[in-house]
């Protein structure tokens, strides 16, 4: 009941919506207020049209951008979560780097990503770069504050029970670390997407972020809205994914 | 011991002094397990904890600590434990000075259990051994017999959330009782728990105390827990923590709870245990 009611109050809301804007843009309401051509406001049945119609081109681009934010997102993870171990077992590390670490997030990636299409080219890497130096940051705090905030009775506990320095971190601080762990990577992979625009607008022939500036740059303004439909439903998807990972492997809380 | 042949051996994966499929059998190391305390110093800063204390606690003998809060308790078994190094004086376990050698003879029971919550009851019993390299099937065997013994038979696969509070307590303190050293350090182990269950963790820990004798030293603020389950309680005075008291329990540990706390010979100790502590807390900030 209160599951189903869950599901049905949002979607309501949405079809409401949806209905104005149909109606708004079918009688030219908005476009006659902003004083522009009306096929600049494009209803959501013409937006379902061209989702439909140019499924196979969002398809393409999509896949593309789907490699990316996930290979971008891998390497966050792989190195955002070794170096939150690193920085961890080491103090002199964590006072070399981790002012390191909150300055490179002072630098926008807008003006990153221009820098690094013009060193890497305009294939998946600098995308992938892109991507990860973004998704890297929460990753690697997060899990660095978990692995920190474990119980220090904990530690004790399990040091009159024998545990080595590598026990305590398998038994004790890692699994104690996951849950942050994973709602840094749900940040990560929420931004991830907004990141790989980012790196599209700044040089690439394929992508969704390329198809939004290309269609917006010829006026396909359904399309536009189609191809910004479809990357919100991926990272959507992605993080739904990762929170059903989360449950799965989480199980204590 | 426990190896892939099924081979009786020392090595690699020692389990206590006599391991833990013994425990309650053999004592672990026969008289071993003597703590011995000598003008121990510590503070915090320029906060005095401990002022000179001397504490002995023979082989087997279970040494009751009681005092205000704050007067260095907790804080002495993590000394003793070799957890924490003194400011002066010595601490000898089992003959052994170096912190190493007190920590691989020592088990620490905190206050709250600790249970971790993604292991499973048996696991976390079996968390000494399982430190110690034994594979998971291995500790389970080594444990699986415990459960039956102390009442948590059928709780094995439990998640630590779905135990109530005297269970948890049990499953931590069996965990401590298998890591098999000679030596528990238990600070204040029911203390969260309701009164009613801590009276029956109470009878149930000193019946395991009596199946498998250690050296104990238990800590708490509960002048009755600490005469019930001790040979000899010591009462120290608010920080610094020195002796104000000692109190020789006579006779062995009744298995009522109910009539042993209830007794003539009860009520004397507890009141003079009472008096004590209340001369020691006055003489906090001298």
């Amino acid at each position: 009941m209160s599951r189903s009611k869950a599901i049905l109050l949002p979607s309501l809301i949405v079809v409401a919506l949806l209905g104005i804007w149909e109606a708004a843009a079918q009688w030219h309401l908005l476009a006659d207020a902003l004083n522009i051509e009306p096929f600049l406001v494009p209803a959501p049945s013409e937006i379902a049209e061209a989702l439909w119609e140019d499924r196979d081109l969002l398809a393409d681009d999509a896949w593309v951008t789907l490699r990316e934010v996930v290979l971008g997102f891998a390497c966050a993870a792989a190195v955002g979560l070794g170096l939150a171990t690193a920085l961890h077992f080491s103090e002199t590390l964590r006072r070399a780097l981790y002012p390191l670490l909150v300055a490179s997030q002072t630098i926008p990636p807008v003006v990153i990503a221009p820098i690094l299409v013009v060193w890497l080219g305009f294939g998946i890497g600098p995308k992938i770069w892109i991507i990860a130096l973004i998704c890297f940051f929460p990753i690697t705090v997060n899990a660095l504050d978990g692995l920190r905030s474990v119980d220090p009775d904990a530690v004790k506990m399990m040091r009159t029970l024998d545990a080595g320095r590598w026990q305590v971190f398998r038994r004790v601080e890692a699994p104690s670390a996951l849950p942050y762990a994973f709602s840094g990577a749900k940040i990560a992979v929420a931004v991830a997407a907004i990141a790989a625009v980012f790196a599209e607008w700044s040089g690439s022939d394929s992508g969704l972020g390329h198809l939004i500036l290309t269609s917006n740059a010829q006026l396909l303004v359904p399309r536009m809205f189609a191809a910004v439909i479809v990357l919100s439903a991926m990272a959507m998807a992605l993080f739904g994914l990762l929170s059903l990972a989360e449950r799965k492997v989480v199980t204590w809380r | 011991m426990l190896t892939r042949t099924g081979a009786p051996t020392q090595e690699p994966l020692s389990i206590g002094k006599s391991g833990a499929p013994e425990v309650g059998g053999a004592t672990p190391g026969g008289d071993a397990g003597e703590v011995r305390l000598e003008r121990l110093e510590h503070s915090f800063g320029r906060l005095r904890t401990l002022a000179g204390l001397d504490l002995r606690a023979a082989p087997h003998q279970v040494l009751g600590i009681v005092g205000p809060s704050g007067c260095g308790k907790s804080t002495l078994l993590e000394l003793v434990a070799g957890l924490r190094d003194p400011d002066a004086g010595t601490i000898a376990v089992d003959g052994a000075h170096e912190p190493a050698a007190r920590l691989a003879r020592c088990a620490y029971m905190p206050q709250r259990d600790l249970l971790l919550p993604w292991m499973r009851a048996i696991d976390n019993a079996a968390l000494a051994l399982l430190n110690r390299g034994a594979r998971r099937a291995e500790a389970r065997r080594a444990a699986a017999p415990l459960f039956e013994r102390f009442g948590l038979a059928g709780f094995e696969d439990a998640w630590p959330a779905e135990l109530s509070g005297g269970m948890r307590q049990r499953v931590a303190f069996l965990r401590t009782l298998i890591a098999g050293k000679p030596v528990l350090l238990l600070d204040e182990p029911f203390a969260s728990l309701d009164a009613i269950t801590r009276g029956e963790m109470q009878q149930w820990l000193a019946g395991a105390l009596a199946a498998d004798p250690r050296t104990v030293v238990l800590v708490s603020h509960d002048v009755e827990e600490a005469l019930y389950l001790s040979d000899r309680v010591v009462v120290l005075s608010a920080r610094p923590g020195r002796v104000v008291a000692e109190l020789e329990v006579p006779g062995p540990r009744a298995g009522d709870r109910a009539a042993a706390v209830t007794s003539q010979g009860f009520a004397t100790l507890r009141e003079r245990a009472m008096r004590a502590l209340g001369e020691g807390a006055r003489e906090e900030g001298r």
